[in-house]
């Protein structure tokens, strides 16, 4: 393992190429390349690599980027792609027949604002657009966090268990264009920490069958169902893979969701992305004035950890959103997430706040300023915006 | 329609499309996949389909008419899923040939830029295009590949535009093989699939297909359409090896193109008037005969 100084796109990219080569043993690795600001140095270093059984097909669109995966994903292969803002709006179709196919690609979505008006920064209302995709979603904080949580999503992805794609997302320019020193892992440790990729639907010559073709209702309903159900062992399979993390590279990486700095908070604000980095350290100032604050990283979306998440927040008195996002004549989509898992508690307030929309900066006194307007507040409103005068 | 599938066999020991497939009686679909089957002579393949009546025909879960391992994909997305299977194929050292059997709305519409992009890097595909002119599953409406004076349901008054040159867009890809087939001459129809499949890189085959339904005729007077339309000089038979070397392949005859036209009711006044189509086909064969004289395959070619 060596300890390097890369931006986010480095990592993401060299770390897909790692997963890609450790199932040279088995079909092989496929891509489709497309760029996009701000993933574009994904694909570029993917296209750069030279795999000794794979190949990254440099396509004509995202939709045809999914489409190279899902062929590749059928024929057996280890599958992924990268792509950003109105390139995965482009891609939606053939994302969610990545999922519904059951085809465990792996994706990372390096989150820009989607335009028009045409904004390169980030906010996550990208890639919470596709929540209903029937993909996994993570959220990512850091270099580290994005490396580690790449292959913990292929592992994932694959499980026998589980068999669904799985986005990996991250802040655009905030994590993709800074450098971060992290911990990149040898080709061996990945060797031994992803077993083979083995798509049992995959397409056989051998046994001819027709994958994606029509059905009833009934059946309809039970492969939707059956959906929901590999969602639902998520959390159990997401376990034991940082169980397994840990032995093979001597490092624990972050859960589900993961509290800061423990569970007694009785102010807790919920963010995902570079967010709780920032978040973490107003939690660090207004400890050391003596306020009984915390924060929550929300680091998978889909399947939503409603479970773990209520656990985490069983002494929380107050909880803040921060929603990089926006659905517009709703609010936050955290935000709706949240509040739907704590429905029943009576004792907790819930306020959502939309922030940092398009790519503001949600600097250190945008969350202490958040801090306290939740700590002000007697009841619960409508979300709250933060940058402009709702 | 078989629900399990014979175990354990590489080779395609039955026909590519099974009894019990949903297709129309007289779809010219139907014919093709048997011929395509017969060309394969046991070759397993694997099959990319997007949205077309040619799913359709498959059947609903958990059964398929299909004999051979088929993807459906969705509507743009043939060339690109076939682009990742035929990867996969090659890294494995697969030799089972990638085919894509789509309709003309996923081909000269909606899927022309996977198409093209998929041509132009030139992979290992054998994309097969039965075209019946028309958007047959949704019940009839115009494509780009509707000739001009056609009723389809979108356009009620007739088609003003004229007919996508598919060929010449293919030829223009410089892809190693183009040809157009027709399901009244089944030798030459043999031989392009054959010479198809001897290629390698991305070959792309055009076959006019027969559609009752859209083209309001008798079912059992398909194939006869077809011979009209081929020897009136509607549909030209012809291969591009390249995209440069051309070889026409049947010469329009005696035969005229109000035969054609008179035994389909979708045809308008001004189209039966056949004064319109007649330029669009000296002008295309005027075209195409330069083509061949100037840039003839070779025998070579011949495979």
């Amino acid at each position: 393992m060596a300890r390097t100084l890369v931006s986010g796109n480095y990592a993401a990219g060299r770390t897909l190429a790692l997963a890609g080569e450790a199932n040279r043993f088995a079909r092989g690795c496929c891509g489709g390349a497309y760029p996009i600001t701000p993933q574009t140095e994904i694909i570029e270093y993917l296209r750069s690599h030279i795999f000794r059984k794979g190949r990254i097909v440099p396509v004509e669109s995202e939709h045809s980027a999914m489409g190279v995966c899902i062929g590749a994903s059928l024929a057996g292969a280890r599958a992924f792609t990268a792509s950003s803002s109105n390139g995965l709006a482009y891609m939606t179709e053939n994302v969610f027949a990545a999922g519904y196919y059951r085809l465990p690609i792996v994706m990372i979505a390096v989150n820009r604002t989607l335009g028009p008006p045409w904004n390169i920064w980030v906010d996550q209302g990208d890639s919470l657009a596709l929540r209903d995709a029937a993909w996994l979603q993570f959220y990512t904080e850091s270099h580290q966090d994005l490396v580690d949580t790449i292959l913990l999503a292929f592992r994932v992805a694959e499980d026998r268990d589980i068999l669904l794609p799985a986005m990996v997302a991250m802040d655009g320019f905030v994590t993709s264009h800074t450098q971060m020193v992290c911990d990149l892992p040898e080709q061996d440790q990945v060797d031994l920490f992803l077993p083979l990729c083995d798509v049992p639907h995959q397409l056989r010559v051998d046994h001819p069958a027709t994958v994606g073709g029509l059905t009833w209702p009934k059946e309809t309903e039970y492969q939707r169902r059956e959906i929901q159900k590999a969602m639902e062992r998520v959390p159990g399979v997401l376990a034991s893979a940082i169980d397994k993390f840990e032995e093979d590279f001597g490092r624990r990486p972050a859960g589900a969701c993961t509290a800061y700095p423990d569970t007694r908070a009785e102010t807790v604000l919920i963010a995902c992305n570079t967010m709780c980095r920032t978040a973490r350290r107003v939690v660090d100032e207004r400890r050391a004035r003596g306020e009984n604050v915390g924060m929550i990283q929300c680091k998978l979306f889909r399947p939503f950890p409603r479970r773990e998440l209520s656990a985490l927040l069983r002494a929380a008195k107050r909880v803040g959103v921060l929603d990089r996002n926006h659905s517009p004549g709703s609010g936050g989509i955290f935000g709706t997430e949240v509040a739907a898992t704590l429905q029943g508690r009576s004792d907790v307030l819930v306020q959502d706040y939309v922030v940092g929309l398009g790519g503001g900066d949600v600097t250190p006194a945008v969350i202490d300023g958040i801090f306290d307007e939740l700590a002000g507040r007697s009841h619960s409103d409508e979300p709250i915006w933060t940058e402009v005068a709702a | 329609m078989s629900l399990f599938c014979e175990p354990a066999s590489k080779t395609l020991r039955e026909p590519l499309l099974r009894p019990g497939n949903t297709n129309c009686a007289g779809c010219g679909m139907s014919l093709g996949l048997q011929w395509l089957g017969e060309a394969l002579d046991g070759r397993m393949p694997y099959v990319v389909i997007p949205a077309c009546c040619g799913i359709v025909t498959a059947g609903a879960f958990p059964t398929s008419a299909y004999a051979a391992p088929t993807v459906a994909s969705t509507f743009a997305s043939a060339a690109a899923v076939a682009t990742g299977l035929t990867t996969i194929a090659e890294l494995n050292e697969e030799t089972h040939p990638v085919i894509c059997w789509t309709g003309d709305g996923g081909t000269y519409d909606i899927g022309v830029a996977t198409l093209s992009a998929a041509a132009e890097r030139n992979e290992n595909i054998l994309y097969f295009c039965y075209d019946n002119e028309i958007y047959g599953n949704t019940g009839g409406q115009r494509s780009s590949a509707t000739p001009a004076g056609v009723y389809t349901t979108t356009t009620p008054e007739g088609k003003v535009e004229r007919k996508k040159d598919m060929m010449a867009i293919m030829a223009a890809h410089r892809i190693p093989y183009a040809a157009t087939l027709s399901l009244a001459h089944r030798e030459d129809f043999l031989r392009k699939i054959r010479t198809a499949l001897n290629l390698s890189g991305f070959r792309f085959l055009l076959m006019l297909s027969p559609c009752p339904t859209g083209w309001k005729s008798e079912p059992a007077e398909g194939v006869d359409l077809v011979r009209f339309a081929v020897q009136c000089g509607l549909f030209p038979l012809f291969e591009i090896y390249d995209g440069v070397r051309y070889r026409i392949n049947v010469r329009p005859d005696e035969t005229l193109v109000e035969d054609y036209i008179s035994r389909q009711r979708r045809f308008t006044a001004v189209a039966a008037d056949a004064n319109m189509l007649r330029i669009g086909i000296a002008e295309q064969w005027g075209r195409l005969e330069a083509l061949e004289r100037m840039f003839p395959a070779e025998v070579q070619d011949e495979l």
